[in-house]
This record gives structure tokens, C-alpha cells and sequence, in this order.
């Protein structure tokens, strides 16, 4: 049946047809972006302040308006109208040009950012430049390519955040989530270290640090040039040097026991903040099929897995071997992580092992196989530890998982594969906190008995691929790892079937054979 | 091996075939002659307003037949001999069966009007009939009016159809609210209100007369019993729906509006059984209407029968009365029975609650001297079934559904909640009394 019309015209009609004020706000917004892809070009802007205001806020004014041009005269409830009929969300023509665009300039900002204006000696040129007024005001120094992805993406949050807010009006939850991501996006990611930089200076010096950004989404933050600031930093550098340890080893795995790995990864983290904004209108497609669940347990924890091994690598080749000079050496820190990820293991083994399906059986014991024997090998060989350089491992992951996988793939391919991909498959964060919610948490997404009529809302508009359909029509609650608890799967229920909820441990994923609804004598004998 | 042969790969053939291969090893064949694979039939609205695509409708991925070897049949049965146990098909051939299942469902009623054969005018039942709609109202050029005839859920579902491709929509409606045959007044009169928000032209109190086409046939206008022509491009007849059962009238199955099923679900004829929409109770249960057109009640069906079949021997014995809909934006959940005004019993009470935003409402209906509680129907808030099953099992009075009507809340963390707003009502009114 062809119920899609393949019309690759623009204006084309309702639902997929934008009116007059949307047009001019694309108009206005993509103005703003021809202003800095002449800057790019190295254009001379005779006042790079006026200009570069006026760029900025052409952006991020063309989208509000958008936003408001498209949901203000709608009454206040979902709106997915025509989102498979759209070009620009159903994988047309304008998906695959956006995409194009995106991807590309990942690729330069990653490998080429002499095009962006990068120069090795002296200043700075054309786009990087052009930024230099908001980064003198904001950290003093001239802008690099990173605070111009910064900047871009801050705007993209906030911008796309309105238009959420918009979008999901009548819907509290979704909107304080929103709020959060821009909160933080624009004060722990932007601001703050942008105004910590103002305190450097030569006798001081402490690395860029957003807050939030945890290890190991933030997989270079224990390398020795980051360490070595940390300590010379005197307290305040030895405070954030712990504050990253105590993040990932305490405070994660209780907050994901309250609330889920939501509390992060659609409230807090940067990543999560533009799938949930400028990624949402794409969030319908994702993979829902089997096979991709499939894929993806396999892959994010394999990422899990290497950047565990990078980061001890790392860390082990700058430690010393005399423990009288310093307390931590290279042996008490191996057998530190060795004895950690046995403890894990034994742990999960032995307590939750019934839990777990074959393959993540299967998984466990040959992750942990594999990480102890390298760790065995080095000690009885004397090799290099884990048989790369660190230098090298740490390079490959750089290259593969921190820039083509998060960026290039992850947001460049968001109209093509959905605003999750690198969250779903790619993320060793959202796999450690998945693995704390799915075992060790209260968070789950409670069915309401036999109301589910599996009409599929809930499984397509999930951005994390899973089939939430598959769980509510057999009035099982919902309890997966890769869940964010974004809570779009209850939104758009039609009949009130879905709640993200933090409750008791016990019946938290609970199963019957027959919904409720049937006589109880049946539900009774059936399910017993 | 027994093979299993199920007509309908509706919600009810396919719960019965699921957990007939659950308990068993039988053979199991259904056939359908409206689409390859099993889809939810309430969510044929979705692909015409673009927020999902035919297979996202589709509740199981194409390998899950097979991996369960449901063995799928794309044919129309034509006749049913049941002394040799074989159905024929249309397409030619046949196929023995040792124990059938009809889930035929239902198809769209018509009342005879004139023009009712005319192209554009449609239900909105089956697959067939969304590749109608798309086929004569795709935008609003080429269907600038459509009129739709009744307002109950199927109603509310084109209209909200239509009025996503700007469509205009006027829509005739015998009550003097909307569905106010099913729903207490206060309620059927604040959907009204909203669905005429959503720029629906609702006509209260008026019918159709009949149906003029062109000299292409096709519809060109409705005439109403008041006598005014409205003109148009399609026409959606939701008055309602019917068994789909006109291939067994030949056969010695017996039927009356459906096929007549006893509480086991079983047919006149051994090893024959009906459920869902197409079957009809001897006698009815409880409240309820002897034929059930509700995908909850399929299912249940599909349930009760599958262990019957499979030897253990249950009859279809629904629990508490549920139901959902979502008229436009406004969800609406219901447990127990609260009735309309002409269906009231004479020692059903009602108290009603409105939300001052006009999106949310709820009805408590209890016994006038008892004091038990009946039913509940609410608008714009999620309710627990869970919560609602105990408490009318319970049988608990209404004063203690009131105070504790916090603990079946299921709306969205952080929204606003409207307990104390309804207890104060509540209780402030049987003060005054």
C-alpha cells in the first residue's frame, strides 16, 4: 500500500506542507548559517562582533519562530502529523542532504579544521576567527574549532529545545527533562568551563572540564596530561580530579538506583541533550527489528570492553613503579582494576546470573576472560600491556570511537538512522548505566494491565530502537538497559498504557500469561 | 496432528492461534483474505495522518510466523461444509480442518440509505477501506469536504483523520452530543466541544437522508432529514458495525446478528467455535451487549478458547468491564459500567467533575443506597485497570474510591493532579444533601 506519496517538493500539501511564517523562519535561520559559511570562506566582516551576533541569532531565532509559526495555533497534544510523509523525516531528499551536510562537517571539524580556519602558527582564520568576539568574552581567549562546535551546539540545544518545549506543551515531564538538558548543556557544558579557562594562567592551569561529562563518555579524562593539571591544580584541580572518580564509581550507580540511567541520559548528558532536541523529529527511525537489539548488546559493550582497556593502558603507562615516591604504582593499580572487575563478575554471576539471557552469559564470562588474560599475559610475558602501546590504543579509540562513531556516524547520520545511534550502539557510558538499570535499579516503565490495543506508537517513535510494543501487549513491564527514560513511549500511548515509574524491586518485571481483563479463575490458573 | 484452521487474523484469531501454540504442538492454519499479516486494526488511522507505516502497524516482524509455525493463508473462504469439515475458497481449492475458529470480525453497517453504494462512501474498519480513503480523500484539493455520518470512536478517528490533511469535515451526529448514547451528558457535551476545537463542523441532532453522485459515480453532496445539501467527496458511515458473516449463510452454522456461541464459545456444530466481534452470546454476561465489537473482548476470547481447544475446557467469562479511546487530544479510560443518561439504571448515582481547562473530566457512578461503587469514566487522566479491578471485585463503596483515588493515578511523573479538586467536590456535594 503506498500511503507515503513520494512528492519530493517542499511546500507539497498538509500534513507534510509548511506555512508562510515556517518558510521565512527558514529563510532567516539558514541566512544566519550563510553568514558563517561565508566566514568560512574567510570573508572580511568589517565588525566581526555585529555580525557574528547577527548570525547567531538569526539561527537560533529562525528556529524558535519555527517552532512557534508550527505548534502555537494547534491545540496542545502529540504532534506527529505527517512525519512519514516529510522528506526531511521520512529519509527523502532533504534527509539525505542534511545528513550529507552534518557528516561532512564533522569530517572537517575532526580531521580538516584548517578549512574552518585553523592555523598552526599564529592566528586563527575564517570561521574559527569569526568566533573570536564571543570567546573573548567569555574565556578571554581567542576561539578554537572546539569553542565554535560548542557554540553551534549550545545553540542547537537551546533552539530545538524551545521548539520541544513547544511541541510537548501539555506534557510536564518532557518539559522539566527539556529545561534540565538546556540547563546543563548551556551551563556545565559551555559556560562554566569556558569561565574556569578565564582562571587559568602560567603558574596555574587546570583542563577543560565540563562537569558532567563522565568517564568513560568522556574517555580522555584520566590521561596523563589532564592528571598531571588535575594535581598541579592544588585543590581545586585535586577536587575535580576526584570528583571524576567518585562520579563514575558512586554517584552514577546510586542515582541510576533511584531513577534509572534517565537521570543522565535524557536530563543531563550533552549527547542525550541534542538527540532529545534537534534529534527529535528523527527519533522514529531507529531499528526496531530483533536483529539490531542484537547487534547493539554486542557492539556498545565491546566499546565498554575497549575503552576500559584503553583507560587502564593509559593510566598505567605514566604511573611509576616506586611506591615510595608515590602510593599508587603500576602494579597496585592493575590489581586494583583486576580485583574490581572480578568482584563485578562474581557479583553479577552468582546474584543475577538467572537474569541474564545466553548471549549476555556468553558475554560476561568472555569479556571477563579476555580483560583478566590480557592482564595474566602481561605480568607472565613481561609485553607491553595488552599488547599495544597505549599511546596506540588510545589513539585508535580516539579515531574510531570517539570521532567517527559519536560524531560522524552518531549526529551526522541523525535523518538517516535516528537522533540515538551513537547512544544505542557506540556509548560505554549508557552501557555501564544500562547495565546498572537493567539489574540494579528501581526504574522501570510500568504496563497498565490489558489496555495495550499494540497499535505501535510506542515502539516507533522510541528512539532507542526498542520494542516497547512487544513488553505493553503482553502486559509486561518495561525493563531494558538501553531504555533513557526519555518517556515519548507514554506520550504518545492513545490509551494511557505506559508510566516511567521508580518502585519496589519486587514484581518489577513481571509477566502474565493472560492479560488482565479475563475472568480470574483463568488468570489464577493460567499464570500459577 | 490436529490442525487447528482459524478464520481471521484479526486481535482474536491470533491471540487463540498464539496460545494454542503456547500449551500445544498442533497444527495451526489462519487464513485472511484482507492483509498478509496480522496488524492492529486500531492504529489504521495512524498510516493515513503519516506517524507510522503500514509495517509499523504490524505487531510481530514477518519471521515470528514461521518461527511458530503459524502457518498463514492469504484466501477468502468461500463455504463451509461442516459435515466434511473442509472450507472452499473463493480462489479455488479447499482445506480440512479438524477444529475451526471463526474470528471473522466486523464490517461496516449500512442502513440502507440511498446512494450508499456510491464511490468515496466508506467505513473504516479494514484495510481495504484505509486504501479507500487514501484513494479519494488523499489532500484537500482533491477532497476539499468530507461528512461523516455518526460520531462514536470511529467517527472521532476519521475526522481527526482527515482534519491532518486540512480536510474539512462536517460531521452529523443524531445525539444532541457527542456519543451521548454511550456517554453521560456533561462528557459527550465537552467532547463535542472539543472536537468542534479541532475545527470539526459537528451537526447535533441531524441524520442523513441520503447520498447524491455524480455521472461518474461518485459522491458529490449528503442530504440531510432536515433537508440541506452539503457537498462532498467522501462520506464516512460510522454508525456502527456488524458480523462479518455473510459467507456462512448456506452453511449449518446458526446465526442470528453473529454466529451464536454458548459461554464456551462453541457454535452449534462440534469442533466449531467463533470469537470476537463476529460471535454473539446465547445469553448475555453481566451488562454486557451480546455481540462485542472490542478488541479487549477478541483478545479475551482468543484467551478462553485457546484452552478449550487445548483440553482444558473454559468458558469466556470476562472480568471487570474496560475500555480506552482517545477522542482527538483527549484520552478516555473506563472500568465498570457508568451509563448514559438513557441507558441509566434506575439505582445508578453519578458524580461529575469537570477540570476547568475543559480537557479533563471524570464520571464516579455508584449505587443510590448502598453506596457502592460502580464505575468510573475518566477524560484526559490515566487511570490504573489494575487498581479499578480490585476495588470493583471488592465491591468498595464510593467514599472509600474517592479518598483513595490518588493510589490508581497512572498519568506521566510530575503532571498535575486533581485528587483533592475531586474529593473536595465530592464530598462538599454529599454535605450539602
Amino acid at each position: 500500500m503506498s500511503s507515503v506519496q513520494r512528492n519530493m517538493s517542499l511546500t507539497g500539501e498538509p500534513p507534510k506542507a509548511i506555512n508562510t511564517p515556517q518558510k521565512l523562519a527558514t529563510l532567516l535561520g539558514m541566512s544566519g548559517m550563510f553568514i558563517l559559511v561565508l566566514a568560512a570562506f574567510n570573508i572580511n566582516f568589517p565588525n566581526k562582533t555585529v555580525w557574528l551576533l547577527i548570525a547567531l541569532s538569526s539561527i537560533f531565532g529562525g528556529i524558535v519562530w519555527f517552532a512557534i509559526a508550527a505548534y502555537s495555533n494547534k491545540n496542545e497534544g502529540i504532534k506527529n502529523d505527517g512525519v512519514w510523509f516529510k522528506s526531511i523525516s521520512s529519509r527523502g531528499f532533504l534527509a539525505w542532504l542534511t545528513g550529507l551536510a552534518l557528516t561532512g562537517f564533522y569530517i572537517v571539524l575532526y580531521f580538516f579544521p584548517q578549512f574552518l580556519g585553523l592555523t598552526n602558527e599564529g592566528k586563527n582564520t575564517g570561521l574559527i576567527s569569526f568566533f573570536d568576539p564571543l570567546s573573548k568574552l567569555l574565556n578571554g581567549g581567542p576561539a578554537s574549532q572546539w569553542f565554535v562546535y560548542g557554540t553551534l551546539y549550545t545553540i542547537a540545544i537551546l533552539a530545538f529545545g524551545i521548539k520541544f518545549l513547544k511541541k510537548y506543551r501539555h506534557n510536564k515531564y518532557e518539559r522539566l527533562r527539556t529545561f534540565s538538558v538546556m540547563f546543563f548543556q548551556l551551563g556545565f557544558a559551555f559556560i562554566i568551563p569556558e569561565l574556569m579557562a578565564r582562571l587559568n594562567s602560567d603558574s596555574f592551569s587546570l583542563p577543560y572540564y565540563d562537569l558532567k561529562n563522565i568517564w568513560p563518555l568522556n574517555y580522555y579524562n584520566f590521561e596523563q596530561y589532564r592528571v598531571d593539571q588535575f594535581i598541579s591544580g592544588g585543590n581545586i584541580g585535586l577536587a575535580l580530579l576526584i570528583f571524576g572518580v567518585v562520579s563514575i564509581l558512586i554517584i552514577t550507580p546510586i542515582l541510576t538506583y533511584k531513577y534509572g540511567k534517565r537521570w543522565y541520559c535524557s536530563w543531563v548528558c550533552g549527547c542525550g541533550g541534542l538527540a532529545e532536541t534537534a534529534g527529535d523529529p528523527f527519533r522514529h527511525l531507529s531499528d526496531k527489528r530483533l536483529v539490531a537489539w542484537k547487534v547493539e548488546r554486542w557492539v556498545v559493550h565491546s566499546v565498554l570492553v575497549f575503552v576500559v582497556l584503553m583507560t587502564t593502558a593509559v593510566v598505567y603507562s605514566y604511573l611509576g613503579d616506586d611506591s615510595s615516591k608515590y602510593w599508587l604504582t603500576k602494579d597496585a593499580f592493575l590489581i586494583s582494576v583486576a580485583s574490581f572487575l572480578t568482584l563485578v563478575f562474581l557479583g553479577v554471576w552468582i546474584f543475577k546470573r538467572k537474569e541474564l539471557k545466553k548471549d549476555a552469559r556468553l558475554g560476561a564470562i568472555g569479556y571477563f576472560i579476555i580483560i583478566i588474560s590480557l592482564i595474566g599475559f602481561h605480568y607472565f610475558s613481561g609485553k607491553t600491556l595488552f599488547l599495544f602501546e597505549a599511546e596506540t590504543l588510545r589513539k585508535t579509540y580516539g579515531f574510531l570511537i570517539g570521532s567517527i562513531f559519536s560524531g560522524v556516524i552518531g549526529t551526522g547520520f541523525y535523518p538517516i538512522f535516528g537522533s540515538r545511534v551513537w547512544c544505542r550502539f557506540g556509548c560505554p557510558m549508557a552501557a555501564i548505566l544500562g547495565f546498572q538499570q537493567r539489574l540494579f535499579s528501581k526504574f522501570r516503565i510500568t504496563t497498565n494491565g490489558g489496555q495495550c490495543i499494540s497499535c505501535g506508537n510506542c515502539s516507533t517513535y522510541c528512539e532507542m530502537g526498542i520494542d516497547v510494543r512487544a513488553y505493553a501487549q503482553k502486559g509486561e513491564n518495561i525493563v531494558r538497559s538501553s531504555c533513557v527514560g526519555c518517556g515519548i513511549c507514554s506520550a504518545v500511548c492513545p490509551r494511557g498504557v505506559l508510566k516511567l515509574e521508580n518502585g519496589p524491586l519486587e514484581k518489577r518485571i513481571d509477566s502474565n500469561e493472560i492479560l488482565l481483563g479475563n475472568d480470574v479463575d483463568l488468570m489464577n490458573y493460567v499464570n500459577k | 496432528m490436529e490442525h487447528i484452521v482459524i478464520i481471521g487474523n484479526g486481535i482474536a484469531g491470533i491471540t487463540a492461534a498464539r496460545h494454542i501454540r503456547k500449551f500445544s504442538n498442533k497444527k495451526i492454519t489462519i487464513i485472511s483474505a484482507e492483509a498478509d499479516y496480522f496488524f492492529s486494526r486500531t492504529a489504521l488511522m495512524y498510516v493515513y495522518m503519516g506517524h507510522m507505516r503500514w509495517r509499523d502497524i504490524e505487531p510481530y516482524e514477518p519471521w515470528f510466523w514461521e518461527k511458530n509455525r503459524l502457518e498463514l493463508k492469504k484466501a477468502y473462504v468461500e463455504k463451509i461444509d461442516t459435515d466434511s469439515q473442509t472450507l472452499y475458497f473463493k480462489e479455488d481449492g479447499s482445506l480440512k480442518y479438524d477444529k475451526l475458529i471463526i474470528a471473522s470480525g466486523s464490517t461496516t453497517s449500512y442502513y440502507g440509505w440511498e446512494g450508499q453504494d456510491l464511490k468515496g462512501v466508506l467505513g473504516l474498519v479494514s484495510k481495504k477501506d484505509l486504501e479507500d480513503l487514501e484513494k479519494y480523500a488523499p489532500n484537500n484539493k482533491k477532497c476539499p469536504r468530507a461528512v461523516i455520518i455518526g460520531g462514536g470512536l470511529i467517527g472521532v478517528e476519521m475526522a481527526e483523520m482527515l482534519r491532518s490533511r486540512k480536510i474539512e469535515v462536517t460531521m452529523l451526529v443524531r445525539e444532541a452530543a457527542f456519543w451521548a448514547g454511550v456517554l453521560p451528558k456533561p462528557e459527550a457535551q465537552m467532547i463535542s466541544r472539543h472536537v468542534i476545537s479541532h475545527g470539526v463542523d459537528l451537526r447535533h441532532n441531524a441524520q442523513l437522508d441520503k447520498i447524491l453522485g455524480d455521472d461518474n459515480g461518485n459522491v458529490r453532496a449528503v442530504i440531510t432529514k432536515d433537508g440541506e445539501e452539503i457537498p462532498c467527496c467522501v462520506v464516512g458511515i460510522t454508525t456502527g458495525v456488524k458480523p462479518q458473516i455473510s459467507f456462512l449463510e448456506y452453511s449449518k452454522i446458526e446465526i442470528d446478528k453473529g454466529i451464536l456461541v454458548n459461554k464456551k464459545l462453541e457454535t452449534n456444530i462440534a469442533n466449531i467455535y467463533a470469537i470476537g466481534d463476529c460471535a454473539q452470546q446465547r445469553k448475555p454476561i453481566g451488562n454486557r451487549p451480546v455481540v462485542e465489537a472490542v478488541w479487549y473482548t477478541g483478545r479475551m476470547m482468543g484467551e478462553a478458547v485457546a484452552q478449550t481447544i487445548c483440553g482444558k475446557p473454559f468458558e469466556y467469562k470476562p472480568g471487570n468491564w474496560f475500555n480506552s479511546a482517545k477522542f482527538f487530544d483527549i484520552e478516555y479510560q473506563t472500568y465498570g459500567w457508568v451509563f448514559s443518561e438513557s441507558r441509566k439504571k434506575e439505582y445508578e448515582t453519578q458524580f461529575h467533575w469537570k477540570c476547568n481547562s475543559d480537557l479533563r473530566c471524570a464520571t464516579i457512578s455508584y449505587h443510590k443506597n448502598s453506596g457502592e461503587f460502580l464505575g468510573i469514566n475518566t477524560f484526559g487522566i490515566r487511570m490504573k485497570q489494575e487498581v479499578f479491578d480490585n476495588w470493583l471485585n471488592e465491591k468498595r463503596s464510593v467514599d472509600y474510591v474517592i479518598e483513595n483515588l490518588k493510589q490508581a493515578n497512572f498519568d506521566p511523573e510530575f503532571f498535575k493532579s486533581f485528587e483533592k479538586e475531586i474529593q473536595s467536590k465530592f464530598f462538599n456535594q454529599t454535605a450539602n444533601v
